[in-house]
């Protein structure tokens, strides 16, 4: 360390770090999913080697399309502010209308599945409108919609439909299919949200809410767009998780909800201010997807440590992040 | 009637209340084309309340608002856009975490489709070059990165740019609060040539020099009324004082002699980037400034002594417990979920203490005690932070540092885009606590606050260049220090 750096008191404020170092910070932050996750490859590849090939990468990463697009889902209402207590009881939801419905009254799924990105969107709008904090709202739709689950398919069962069990098992060349999907997925949400006009309105409403108001923008419009986002690739979730398993269980996306949080987290989101990454929640997905079996499969640690491992690298990686924005300002 | 066609835009009548309180009463104002309206008044006289109801963020209880002569029924943030009317708030109006151009295109519904973000970038970069030459701001730039002094660069720069909307008239709330010398000077410049062609501007300001020198009109608020309007070369200081009401008393009381003798040593302190000898010695019962312009290290300076009173520090002396009063209170200062009471006491905990817990009680003893001692307007302590206006929030971080046990106070810069009034009871109140024998390292950019100082340390790019005694201060030698070359 320089000794100027030394010099400057931990707690110094943001406002006065010299801009280069900050966009030094940033950068190493930005970097740092992008480290965990190769961390987490390394170990493998030097704990198993044969992991680490076109066919071990569809069986390890089977499950992390479904988890990316859920910590997308999570990404959306966490860049304005909010945060969804409910995406994993919608995920699962959407799997047993995915497994019933959809497969044997295709129209009426299409549209209970409409129907449900609707309703995020009405969610989106009664937070505002009535000022309610998003948690409670939310935690209150997770019981919602798993006692739909449970009306939807009592035990256990279903069957996805054909088309959407052929897509899943989708084998490209070279590239397996999960990390063909991962990379469309955080590239089409970057772009989305990142690089286009209104993705800017929609990070801002997270950033100065009151400054967009007036500038003339509709708070209201900003938060709807966020919550149907969240609905809409809750529903992909969803979709995609049952075109894995190819049947549906009411419980089976509840371990979503913090697994998403986790990930939105973990890719360099914060809870507060619209900063968010897609891209990095997308790398935080799979580096949870990875983490949580494969790697304690391979380590032999039994799979009811899986939570507990996610926790560790949760830490660890925030624990990083802390460290580098200190020493940076 | 003729007339209202010049007018840009005309209020008759306008009121406003919140609740109990009348912040509007019955207030008729006008900007006339290519004029710039000075706007002076203590805060809480209605500037801002009258300035958002310009600006279409509320709407008046009573009254008509017209723009160009006619009369808007239902006035609004996006009408007032469209009509070329635009304002830049006191309170900082950035997106932290969006970059330059994505700030500018919030405020600019046509920069979209193909290519914005480079049309962004080009119309703020362009701006920020014609206000302020050498800005230093890039248009990627991340605004929460950028000093409170660049953010508002931005945002100055951000309200004169144009795309589809037309614009016929800026509101600059406080545009220099957060700005040195220079740049004011650059951004008041900038107004002129603006106003010269054709352009219409109410300038809004506690600077009274900058109100006189740059409006052609001034009108001067007290109590949610207009008490005084006219021509600008028909005021000067006294008279704005004097209209503004009730701070007359006050004037130039920092010229009394002061003592002179040596106090104990308090803070003795290099910046981190001195090279030679040079260091800032403060002893009890001292007033001392830091000056230069904005951001050379002072914050930093009055920071690592912050930490160095709790935890020893290289270079950094400091013999008695510290408190400081924050410049930027929104982000530093406030916990905006907190009464006042509980603001104040936050630093004197140890004294409120009854056992395990804070009495209420003795918060409310101590809070009280402020309230009157420091005049802190409002009905009650207990109500929420955000009752008070701004500089009565200010009112309320002095008394949280002066009501503690520190010997030694920390002042970042806090008068920025407080009134007058209370500028000048603060200022008697420093130098009366002085006086008792504390001591106040006091950062500020206006050159006016350092005439109560006994001692001034200029700063440059982080080190101090100048050490200059009361009786040899002056605003020259100030500013050929902060431009000089030294080392």
């Amino acid at each position: 360390m320089r000794p100027e750096m030394t010099a400057i008191a931990p707690g110094t404020l943001p406002k006065s770090s010299p801009r280069g170092s900050a966009a030094r910070a940033r950068l190493l932050r930005g970097l740092l999913p992008a480290l965990s996750l190769a961390l987490v490859l390394m170990a493998i590849a030097w704990l198993n080697p044969r992991a680490i090939s076109y066919f071990g990468f569809n069986l390890m990463l089977n499950l992390a399309i479904p988890i990316a697009l859920a910590t997308i889902a999570q990404m959306f209402v966490i860049a304005g502010n909010e945060l969804d207590l409910s995406i994993g009881t919608f995920v699962g939801f959407v799997g047993c209308v995915t497994a019933t419905w959809l497969r044997d009254a295709p129209l009426l799924g299409i549209l209970v599945l409409l129907g449900s990105i609707g309703v995020y969107a009405l969610l989106g709008a009664l937070i505002h409108l009535r000022n309610l904090p998003s948690i409670v709202v939310t935690l209150g739709m997770s019981f919602v919609w798993q006692g739909l689950a449970i009306l939807v398919l009592p035990k256990p069962g279903g069957k996805a439909p054909d088309w959407l069990l052929s897509i899943m098992s989708f084998k490209p060349p070279y590239i397996p299919f999960p990390i063909l999907a991962a990379l469309i997925i955080a590239a089409v949400v970057h772009f989305g949200l990142m690089r286009t006009s209104y993705g800017v309105i929609l990070r801002g409403s997270g950033g100065n809410a009151a400054a967009l108001r007036r500038a003339g923008w509709s708070l209201l419009k900003t938060k709807i767009v966020l919550f149907a986002l969240t609905g809409l690739f809750g529903v992909l979730s969803g979709m995609a998780l049952i075109g894995i398993t190819t049947s549906a269980d009411a419980n089976i996306g509840n371990g979503y909800t913090l697994l998403s949080i986790a990930g939105v987290i973990l890719g360099g989101g914060e809870f507060v201010g619209g900063r968010v990454s897609p891209i990095g929640a997308v790398i935080g997905a799979l580096t949870l997807a990875l983490a949580a079996s494969p790697l304690l499969t391979f380590m032999h640690i039994p799979p009811d440590w899986q939570v507990a491992a996610n926790g560790a690298i949760l830490i660890i990686v925030l624990a990083a992040r802390v460290l580098i924005s200190r020493r940076e300002r | 009637m003729l007339k209202a066609n010049t007018d840009i835009v005309r209020l008759n009548g306008a009121e406003k209340h919140f609740g109990a309180v009348r912040a509007l009463n019955g207030v008729d104002f006008h900007v006339g084309a290519g004029e710039c309206v000075g706007l002076v008044g203590h805060n809480g006289a209605g500037k801002s309340t009258l300035m958002h109801m310009v600006a279409g963020t509320l709407r008046p209880d009573g009254g008509q608002i017209a723009v160009r002569g006619n009369e808007e029924a239902s006035y609004s943030v996006a009408r007032a856009l469209e009509l070329g009317i635009r304002c830049v708030f006191q309170e900082l109006s950035l997106c932290p975490n969006l970059s330059i151009a994505e700030n500018t295109r919030i405020n600019h519904p046509s920069l979209a489709g193909f290519g914005w973000r480079r049309r962004a970038a080009d119309l703020i970069r362009a701006k920020l070059d014609e206000i302020f030459p050498d800005h230093g701001i890039s248009a990627d730039d991340i605004a929460g990165d950028l000093s409170i002094g660049r953010r508002q660069m931005v945002e100055v720069a951000r309200a004169f740019t144009l795309t589809r909307e037309p614009l016929h008239l800026v509101i600059l709330d406080e545009p220099t609060s957060s700005l040195d010398a220079h740049t004011a000077g650059q951004l008041l410049s900038f107004v002129r040539r603006f106003v010269e062609a054709g352009g219409s501007c109410i300038l809004i300001s506690h600077v009274l020099g900058e109100v006189l020198q740059n409006a052609d009109r001034i009108v001067v608020m007290r109590d949610g009324k207009v008490v005084a309007a006219d021509a600008a070369d028909v005021f000067d200081r006294d008279k704005l004082v004097a209209a503004m009401g009730g701070a007359e008393g006050h004037q130039k009381a920092a010229a009394e002699t002061r003592k002179t003798e040596a106090g104990a040593l308090r803070v003795r302190a290099r910046p981190a980037r001195q090279q030679d000898g040079k260091e800032l010695v403060a002893r009890a019962g001292e007033i001392i400034g830091l000056a230069g312009l904005a951001g050379h290290g002072q914050t930093d300076l009055l920071l690592a002594i912050f930490s160095a009173a709790a935890r020893a520090k290289a270079g950094i002396e400091v013999t008695a417990p510290v408190a400081l009063v924050a410049g930027d209170r929104q982000s530093d200062g406030i916990f905006s979920q907190w009464s006042i009471a509980q603001n104040i006491g936050i630093r004197s905990l140890g004294r409120l203490r009854n056992g395990l817990f804070i009495s209420p009680q003795r918060e409310a003893e101590l809070a009280e005690f402020w309230k009157k001692k420091i005049g802190i307007r409002t009905p009650d302590m207990n109500n929420n932070i955000y009752s008070l206006s701004g500089g009565n929030q200010q009112k309320a971080l002095f008394a949280r540092a002066l009501g503690s046990d520190a010997e030694i106070v920390l002042m970042d810069d806090p008068m920025r885009g407080v009134d007058i009034g209370t500028k000048l009871e603060v200022y008697d109140l420093v130098r009366e606590e002085a006086a008792k024998g504390r001591t106040f390292l006091w950062y500020t950019t206006e050159t006016e606050e350092l005439d109560n100082c006994d001692h001034v340390y200029v700063f440059k790019n982080g080190r101090i260049v100048a050490n200059l005694r009361r009786d040899e201060l002056t605003e020259e030698k100030i500013i050929q220090s902060s431009f000089g070359d030294a080392a």
